[in-house]
């Protein structure tokens, strides 16, 4: 699904990622985890071309991403702050992404009722609380059935039954074909999410491993104590 | 794609309070003025001179925190399958249209309904206007694009405004006291056409032809040009100005690491 090679990318003099290199399988949910300022944020940015790459290729389903934008009809992502055209509407910013997909079946019915965003529709954005944007920023993530969403702290910013709400709505896309890359600080979401985590410190990989086998192999009581053990320890595989 | 795109850019846009304030300033304005001056040139002598100052404040202010603004909405369309040309000229247009139309609106009514303007001098300062909210604009977009931090943007487009509106008056006067020795009209042009406000004042006042009114730099345009070739000169080089800085945004847009 993503094959990324040697990515480099550095902001002045201060190198936000050296060498990076992984794989992700369709149909996996890989965690993309990491202390502040280790280069997870870059990364998903790169992906997305929001940032530009100084070295490397990266390839999403075999195709080599260069200057062009059209891979990203494949991809949808949901940013950790949702920041919309202040004075236009719920609804009108939904029509807008509908409009920029281009005809493509939609679902935002279905989640606007599961997010009860009904009442919320024909108020302008800047009125709405950062839940209530948060949730306009799950239907437009997730409104198109995608190959690869991107999740940026997705939880964040919403109460527990919604987040809840949300957590099954990924398990559900994800049972249905789609490969989702899951950044995230919080690792009991990690824990009940991802299949595997990708660990990056200072701008490299610092490990990649199965959720279930980290937590064995260091007998932690949860991913969290894993992987303090494992980033103070180490362990050998 | 940008027609779709801009369509919601200039609903955005023309929903915020701030432009509304904006054409409703100019409409009271321009009205205050024709029911005061005894003449239209008059009023429109004054109009010019308020225009000429708060068209490009108010496009460097607005454009600046409309784009600050629109950061993380940008991160969004541009996850979408959008090219960022497209976003670029539905966020540069989608901003300036609207700033123009309230322009007009609150201009050209009245002076077309109270007065007897005449349409070249209409046309004309309408123009002057137009350009600078394009100019103004594009000044805005390219420090909001080069500035991550939002106090250093706003603070550089500031300075800019106030050198070009109030410090240029000055240097030109010291310029002009320094070295009145010496042959400075060809300076002086160059000096003028690097500064859209002042060649948007001489544009006018050279449709206007009264001497009086020309200024220093006005007088020198009047003497190398001509008063029409002055005012095709001006409008040349005022498009000039629209076009690099429609390109550098465009350039720093597409560069910038969002």
């Amino acid at each position: 699904m993503i094959k990324i090679d040697k990515l480099e990318k550095k902001y002045g003099k201060v190198t936000a990622l050296e060498s990076v290199s992984f794989d992700v399988q369709s149909g996996k949910i890989v965690a993309i985890a990491g202390p502040n300022g280790s280069g997870k944020s870059t990364l998903v940015k790169i992906i997305l071309g929001l940032v530009r790459m100084d070295n490397g290729e990266i390839y999403i389903n075999d195709e080599k991403l260069n200057s062009h934008f059209q891979y990203r009809k494949q991809v949808g992502y949901l940013p950790q702050i949702g920041r919309y055209p202040e004075n236009l509407t719920v609804k009108e910013v939904i029509s807008m992404i509908k409009d920029i997909g281009g005809g493509e079946e939609t679902f935002e019915a279905e989640l606007i009722d599961e997010f009860e965003l009904q009442e919320h529709l024909n108020k302008e954005v800047r009125t709405l609380s950062g839940g209530t944007k948060q949730k306009l920023g799950i239907i437009l993530a997730f409104m198109f059935k995608k190959d690869l969403l991107i999740l940026d702290e997705p939880t964040s910013g919403l109460d527990p039954i919604s987040a809840g709400k949300l957590k099954k709505l990924i398990k559900e896309r994800n049972s249905e074909g789609s490969t989702v890359l899951l950044i995230s600080h919080i690792m009991s979401e990690v824990e009940e999410l991802a299949d595997e985590i990708i660990y990056f410190l200072n701008g490299q990989i610092s490990f990649r491993e199965k959720v279930r086998k980290l937590i064995e192999k260091t007998a932690g009581i949860n991913l969290e104590n894993s992987i303090a053990i494992f980033l103070n320890k180490g362990v050998s595989y | 794609m940008f027609i779709k795109l801009f369509k919601y850019s200039i609903r955005d846009v023309a929903r915020s309070k701030w432009l509304l304030l904006y054409g409703l300033f100019f409409l009271l304005l321009t009205e205050f003025l024709i029911w005061f001056s005894s003449d239209t040139s008059r009023a429109v002598v004054s109009l010019l001179n308020v225009i000429i100052i708060i068209i490009p404040l108010v496009s460097i202010i607005f454009g600046t925190i409309y784009t600050y603004n629109s950061r993380e909405f940008v991160e969004l369309l541009l996850s979408q399958p959008i090219s960022r040309k497209s976003l670029y000229h539905s966020i540069y247009l989608g901003l300036t249209i609207p700033l123009v139309m309230a322009y007009l609106i609150g201009i050209a009514i009245p002076l077309i309904i109270q007065t007897d303007i005449d349409i070249s001098i209409l046309l004309i300062i309408l123009v002057s206007g137009i350009a600078l909210t394009f100019i103004f604009v594009g000044i805005a977009f390219t420090m909001a694009l080069s500035f991550d931090d939002k106090v250093k943007g706003m603070g550089f487009s500031f300075i800019i405004w106030l050198s070009l509106s109030l410090i240029y008056d000055a240097s030109i006067l010291l310029l002009i006291w320094l070295l009145g020795d010496y042959p400075l009209e060809s300076a002086l042009i160059i000096v003028s056409s690097a500064n859209p406000i002042d060649l948007s004042r001489i544009m006018v006042m050279l449709k206007f032809d009264v001497a009086a009114l020309m200024g220093y730099t006005g007088a020198i345009f009047q003497r190398f040009f001509g008063g029409l070739t002055g005012i095709i000169y001006s409008i040349s080089v005022l498009l000039i100005w629209i076009v690099a800085l429609y390109f550098i945004g465009r350039i720093k847009f597409n560069r910038k690491n969002f």
